[in-house]
């Protein structure tokens, strides 16, 4: 059997690819965090519960309607972003003035109710769905034996993490959505709605949480409190990346997921506590993460 | 000569600070008008009021007809304002012709973006680079540029030529006797009184928030004891 540093190859790649099948999924939950704090300079604590509610859409779709893996992939961003729309216009927009500390505690609150009313209506266990029939199976790669689905996870994360990058980045709405986070007042007094770009960079960004749901869903299954296992760990991803830097927050996840994998090959007992360990010795070396700009 | 922007009693507040205590001010379309006085009396307060940046003012002001103290900030620009900040606010972020291509075009007759480079070379050698790498002159010309791009009607200028060379101040001079001749309506806010005296039609001198004195620039020789005494200069 071919070793690598001591450890069957098998081992070693199925901990990578675990690792980089989790960083997908901290890679779009950070990405959406940073979204939203870069232009809104709110903390969205309910980003878990976003994540949730997009497995649950897609799972009430299939079981309620009949609505299949695919469509619960656009519906479930479309359901959850149009919710955060209507929550940011409605209350969120109205703590903007104040500290930021209330944003934050607003979009706490906002997390414990909803799951707490997930849990109410469908109890705090775990409900399975199935991965799509084309996506299920496994590849023989020859060092090992990857399942397709998690290879789709790392595929679909990465095409969306790079679109919202580009769209972020390349675009003149992009542009509109930088010059807005350096200067809100500036850019409304050119004539563009920036209550309005608030408003759907929100959406967005609990779109996005939902797209992660929904790629969760088959893997991890279905339940109230998926969202607030897995935020905490993102949390810190996006300490480790630095608020508010788009592409930091991508490579960031990817990076920290690849890390805890590789600790449970080396070191097991560690790899629950890896990404505090790092985000601990980036706050003392750098407090304005890897990728943020120092203040 | 219509009015096209009047303002009529226009009461002002940072928070709790009472700023500009009542303002009175005509501008006719296709005037430049000069705003003078000194530190701190209220000048950019005024235009940031006109234009809804300072959101906590009572009074009237009207542009083309249109009641634009009602109006939310972003309506402003699409009622024919444009605001070109003392700070400039040129965005890091973004290159120069992202910078430029920002404000929405709000209607027609804005300058084409070859009319924009011929009238500032500069900023077409920059297209790519950051905003913020340009000089100050350079990034005078380029906040200037992207309202001119919008089809705004009329310019709200603040201290344009503030900390700049001697040949950057001509040029734009240059500028704004062109867009003058383009039928532009300027509100210009300056501390420059030479380079004011070449492009104004008429002045305001503006005194602890209201503003004290009106003329047109021919008067303004006559006018000299009066200015030195209340802008020190
Ligand atoms: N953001 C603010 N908050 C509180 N007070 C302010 C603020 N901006 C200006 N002021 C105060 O309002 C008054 C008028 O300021 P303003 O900036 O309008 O003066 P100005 O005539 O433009 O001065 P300058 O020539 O220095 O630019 C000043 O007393 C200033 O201290
Ligand atoms: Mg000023």
């Amino acid at each position: 059997m071919t070793m690598i540093f001591g450890i069957p190859i098998q081992a070693f790649m199925g901990q990578i690819l675990i690792g980089l099948i989790n960083g997908s999924f901290y890679a779009l939950l950070s990405l959406g965090l940073a979204v939203i704090f870069g232009l809104l300079r709110v903390i969205n604590f309910a980003h878990g519960a976003q994540y949730m509610l997009g497995a649950f859409v897609a799972l009430l779709a299939l079981n309620w309607l009949g609505i299949n893996y695919w469509f619960a992939l656009i519906l479930a961003p479309l359901v959850v972003g149009a919710f955060g729309a209507l929550v940011e216009r409605t209350m969120l927009s109205r703590l903007y003035q104040l500290d930021h500390l209330y944003g934050l505690l607003f979009t706490f609150g906002l997390a414990l109710t909803l799951e707490g009313t997930m849990r109410w209506y469908f109890g705090a266990s775990g409900q399975p769905y199935a991965a799509p029939a084309a996506l299920t199976g496994a590849v023989n790669l020859g060092f090992m034996v990857l399942p397709i689905y998690r290879g789709w996870v790392i595929l679909a994360s990465l095409i969306v993490c790079l679109a919202v990058w580009a769209l972020i980045e390349k675009t003149r709405l992009g542009a509109t959505l930088r010059a807005a986070t350096e200067n809100p007042t500036l850019v409304q007094s050119f004539g563009i709605n920036v209550p309005m770009l608030l408003t759907l960079t929100y959406a967005l960004g609990a779109g996005l949480a939902a797209i992660a749901g929904v790629l969760a869903a088959p893997i991890y299954q279905v339940s109230p409190l998926m969202g607030s296992n897995i935020i905490i760990v993102v949390f810190a991803v996006v300490v480790v990346g630095g608020m508010g830097s788009i592409m930091g927050a991508i490579v960031t996840g990817y990076l920290l997921g690849v890390a805890e994998g590789l600790t449970k090959v080396f070191y097991p007992e560690a790899s629950n506590i890896v990404i505090f360990v790092i985000m601990a010795i980036v706050l003392i070396l750098r407090p304005a993460g890897l990728f943020g700009k120092e203040a | 000569m219509s009015t096209l922007l009047n303002v009529a009693g226009l009461n002002a507040w940072y928070g709790e600070s009472h700023v500009l205590h009542g303002v009175n001010m005509q501008v006719n379309e296709g005037e430049t008008v000069c705003i003078l006085g000194r530190n701190g009396m209220g000048k950019t307060t005024t235009l940031r009021s006109i234009m809804g940046i300072v959101r906590k003012r009572t009074g009237q002001i009207t542009f083309a007809g249109q009641d634009v103290l009602a109006m939310p900030l972003h309506r402003t620009a699409r009622a024919g304002l444009g605001f070109v900040p003392e700070e400039r606010g040129i965005f890091a972020t973004l290159s120069v012709d992202e910078n430029l291509m920002l404000p929405p075009v709000v209607a027609p007759g804005g300058m084409t973006l070859d009319e924009i480079y011929s009238l500032f070379p500069n900023l077409r050698e920059r297209r790519n680079s950051p905003g913020t790498k340009l000089s100050g002159g350079e990034q005078q010309m380029l906040a200037m540029a992207r309202i001119l791009r919008t089809g705004a009607r009329c310019l709200l200028l603040d201290e344009p030529t503030e900390g700049l060379a001697p040949v950057i101040i001509d040029a734009i001079g240059a500028v704004l006797r062109e867009l003058k001749a383009r039928g532009m309506t300027v509100v210009l806010v300056e501390q420059n009184f030479r380079f004011a005296s070449r492009v104004a039609d008429r002045f305001y001198v503006m005194d602890h928030g209201v503003m004290t004195h009106e003329f047109p620039v021919g008067e303004l020789n006559a006018r000299m004891d009066m200015l030195h005494e209340t802008l020190g200069v």
